[in-house]
């Protein structure tokens, strides 16, 4: 980014804090539902929520420990950027893409199936980064999509979401 | 020499053309995955382990199964030395050892000899570890088969320590992220009770987490993102491999024997106790250059200083299958992705095995030494054409990568929740990755979760409640201190190098 300047989103002790918090909601959640399902020894020996209850602790200790770990670092280490703004910004324009890209192979709405959405995902990819002509993109993607088709629904009899495309073409 | 004949009867089966043929397709693949970023043995393994499903219902199909998966696993293993040598970029965690003189090798202009040298001494390594199997596990297996319930929860217990004991960063962080694994294992029906765990009402968390799904994400997705964030660019050396390089190579070799087997057996060691590929490499390295009278060279592309470490990842990541296939506890996290394989196919892993299915485990021992073959002269005589694939953009390669990490997820239980799950599991692993949670004991402990509480809970029913059955006799006693020394051991240190200090 020209001009702007690279900013940090939060620092390593916070995520370490965030993090380890959602260990603690974890664990917790655990054995809150052991305690629910029972945690001592039942008439026919340990309940179910026996073994579950002393994970669910552990992971209780353990992030209070990673907890305040987290706040006794060091200000160098815990003030280190977690992520760059322009870093996560590539992360997103892979998740985002990738989230459509799952949604829009099996939907309540229109489903394209995982072949057409594949083709239309690795199209994207090499269009936007990659700056490719359509030519080659089509080549590409379509290629790609064909030799997987041909590998699992022929080859390996693994059968796939399909979509509208193979519905056309007879294949169910 | 009953292994010797039993062994020849598993070179009979390993030498069918058919497994033949798996093992040469398993072997190309697995370096492919091996080089690919995003792909790694662990996940590479869990996304193919689905199209066996058929393969394996066949008569001796799971020994063909499993000789395409564990070919795929060497092949990720030699894989990872052209990718650390040719781009700097460590294909798995165990090749990191080996970018230290690999890469300035290639510099120099001398990337063919260093990965001769790398291809070679990972051979030697995998072949000194298959020995080891050879002999060792029928031992291990006769020894298990007097092994009870309390005898194998101490085994997990030993193996879950080891990982705290032997791991780099925070042991807190190893806890955490392991006991999340038996948390996600115990999501879904209770296998003694029939009740609902952890479901909230969800019904697709009926049927719990299942690993595969766990390995794609966290494997897969994960480094993919890690990957894109630091902005990739393949900056490669070329590589040409002709025969001269590779001969002459061969012939400065024998020098180094000492090296060789010094590495071979820290990493024999290592692997055999869970999460040794990457610290053996590591030690292999250390060890290599405070012994090596060019020490002082290392780093600065010495041939030593690849031989060590590749030698000592292939021996742990073969011998990580020893306790696989003995007792039913994987090393690493690819052998708990072949055990889940195993669990799918219908096979009960764990000292029975030998017993009930030797055509099976003495198959496999077989195919690991034809695969490691295979894969020595896969990878000699088709270097440049895995470069090659290197060198194809990454805006390609990314989506491909993906578009194979959803198909992977998604032919594990035919649903779409797995690809959703998959994604999670992406983002979880990213942000792991980066505050140094280790994955793969989580990994571990989501694939043994309901082994290690059924056995937990039968020895409670043994005892009436009473923990004192794992230090009831001998044997079971000494494991489980000894597991509880290595899980103490990251304090016991700590409280040395306090006192030293004073």
């Amino acid at each position: 980014m020209e001009g702007q300047q690279d900013r940090a989103v939060g620092s390593v002790r916070a995520w370490e804090a965030i993090v380890a918090i959602c260990f603690l909601v974890f664990g917790a959640v655990i054995v809150w539902d052991s305690k629910r399902l029972g945690s001592a020894w039942g008439a026919e020996g340990p309940q179910a929520g026996y073994f579950p209850f002393y994970i669910g602790m552990i992971i209780v200790l353990a992030s209070i420990a990673n907890l305040i770990s987290a706040f006794r670092m060091s200000r160098e280490d815990g003030g280190k950027p977690f992520v760059m703004r322009s870093q996560l910004k590539m992360v997103l324009t892979v998740m985002i893409p990738c989230t459509i890209y799952v949604a829009l192979i099996v939907n309540p709405v229109y489903s394209l199936g995982i072949y057409l959405a594949s083709a239309l995902f690795i199209a994207f990819f090499m269009r936007t980064l990659g700056k490719y002509g359509w030519a080659k993109i089509a080549v590409v993607s379509i290629g790609v999509v064909v030799a997987f088709f041909l590998m699992f629904e022929i080859w390996f009899k693994v059968p796939l979401p399909k979509g509208p495309i193979e519905a056309m073409l007879g294949f169910l | 020499m009953q292994e010797i004949q039993s062994l020849m009867g598993g070179f009979v089966v390993a030498l069918s053309m058919k497994n033949l043929l798996l093992m040469l397709a398993g072997v190309s693949l697995g370096v492919l995955i091996g080089v690919l970023p995003g792909l790694g043995g662990a996940n590479g393994v869990a996304i193919l382990l689905p199209l066996t499903f058929s393969m394996a219902q066949a008569e001796g199909g799971a020994t063909s199964a499993i000789i395409l998966l564990s070919c795929i696993y060497w092949g990720a293993l030699f894989g990872g030395a052209i990718t650390s040598i040719l781009f700097n970029i460590p294909g798995e965690p165990w090749s990191v050892a080996t970018t230290f003189d690999g890469y300035p090798m290639a510099q120099k202009g001398e990337a063919g000899k260093a990965l001769t040298a790398a291809f070679t001494s990972s051979f030697i390594g995998a072949l000194v570890a298959v020995i080891v199997i050879t002999f060792l596990s029928p031992v291990v297996a006769r020894f298990a088969l007097k092994f009870g319930p309390p005898e194998f929860f101490s085994v997990y217990l030993l193996t879950f320590c080891a990982f705290v004991g032997m791991a780099k960063g925070s042991p807190f962080k190893t806890i955490a992220a392991m006991m999340a694994g038996f948390g996600l294992a115990a999501v879904g029906i209770d296998t003694v009770t029939g009740q609902l765990r952890l479901t909230f009402g969800f019904m697709e968390l009926l049927k719990g987490f299942d690993f595969l799904i766990a390995v794609i994400g966290l494997f897969g997705i994960g480094e993919i993102l890690l990957t894109i964030e630091e902005g990739l660019v393949f900056k490669g050396a070329s590589a040409r491999l002709n025969a001269r390089v590779v001969v002459e190579t061969w012939k400065e070799l024998p020098k180094y024997w000492k090296t060789s087997l010094r590495s071979s057996a820290v990493g024999c060691l290592m692997g055999i106790v869970p999460g040794g590929a990457t610290p053996a490499s590591f030690m292999a390295y250390g060890v290599a250059k405070r012994m090596s009278p060019d020490g002082d060279k290392f780093g600065k592309g010495q041939v030593e200083g690849v031989i060590a470490p590749e030698t000592a990842a292939h021996a742990a990541g073969t011998s990580a299958l020893l306790p696989m296939i003995t007792l039913g506890v994987p090393g690493s996290p690819t052998a708990a992705v072949l055990l889940g394989g195993l669990l799918i196919w219908g096979l009960q892993p764990g000292p029975l095995l030998f017993i009930e299915k030797p055509d099976f485990v003495w198959g496999l021992i077989a195919s690991m030494y034809l695969g490691n073959i295979a894969g020595l002269i896969v990878v000699l005589t088709c270097v440049p054409l895995f470069a090659a694939i290197l060198r194809v953009p990454f805006s390609i390669i990314a989506p491909v990568i993906l578009v194979i990490c959803a198909i992977g997820a998604f032919t594990v239980h035919n649903s779409m929740f797995d690809v959703w799950l998959m994604l999670v599991f992406g983002i979880l692993g990213y942000v792991f990755k980066k505050l140094d949670y280790p994955l793969a004991p989580m990994v571990l402990a989501l694939v043994l979760g309901d082994r290690a509480e059924d056995s937990f809970r039968q020895s409670m029913l043994m005892s009436q409640g009473d923990l004192g059955i794992f230090a009831a006799n001998g044997l079971v006693g000494s494991i489980t201190t000894l597991a509880l020394l290595l899980l103490f051991w990251p304090f016991v240190s700590q409280g040395l190098a306090l006192l030293k200090k004073r």
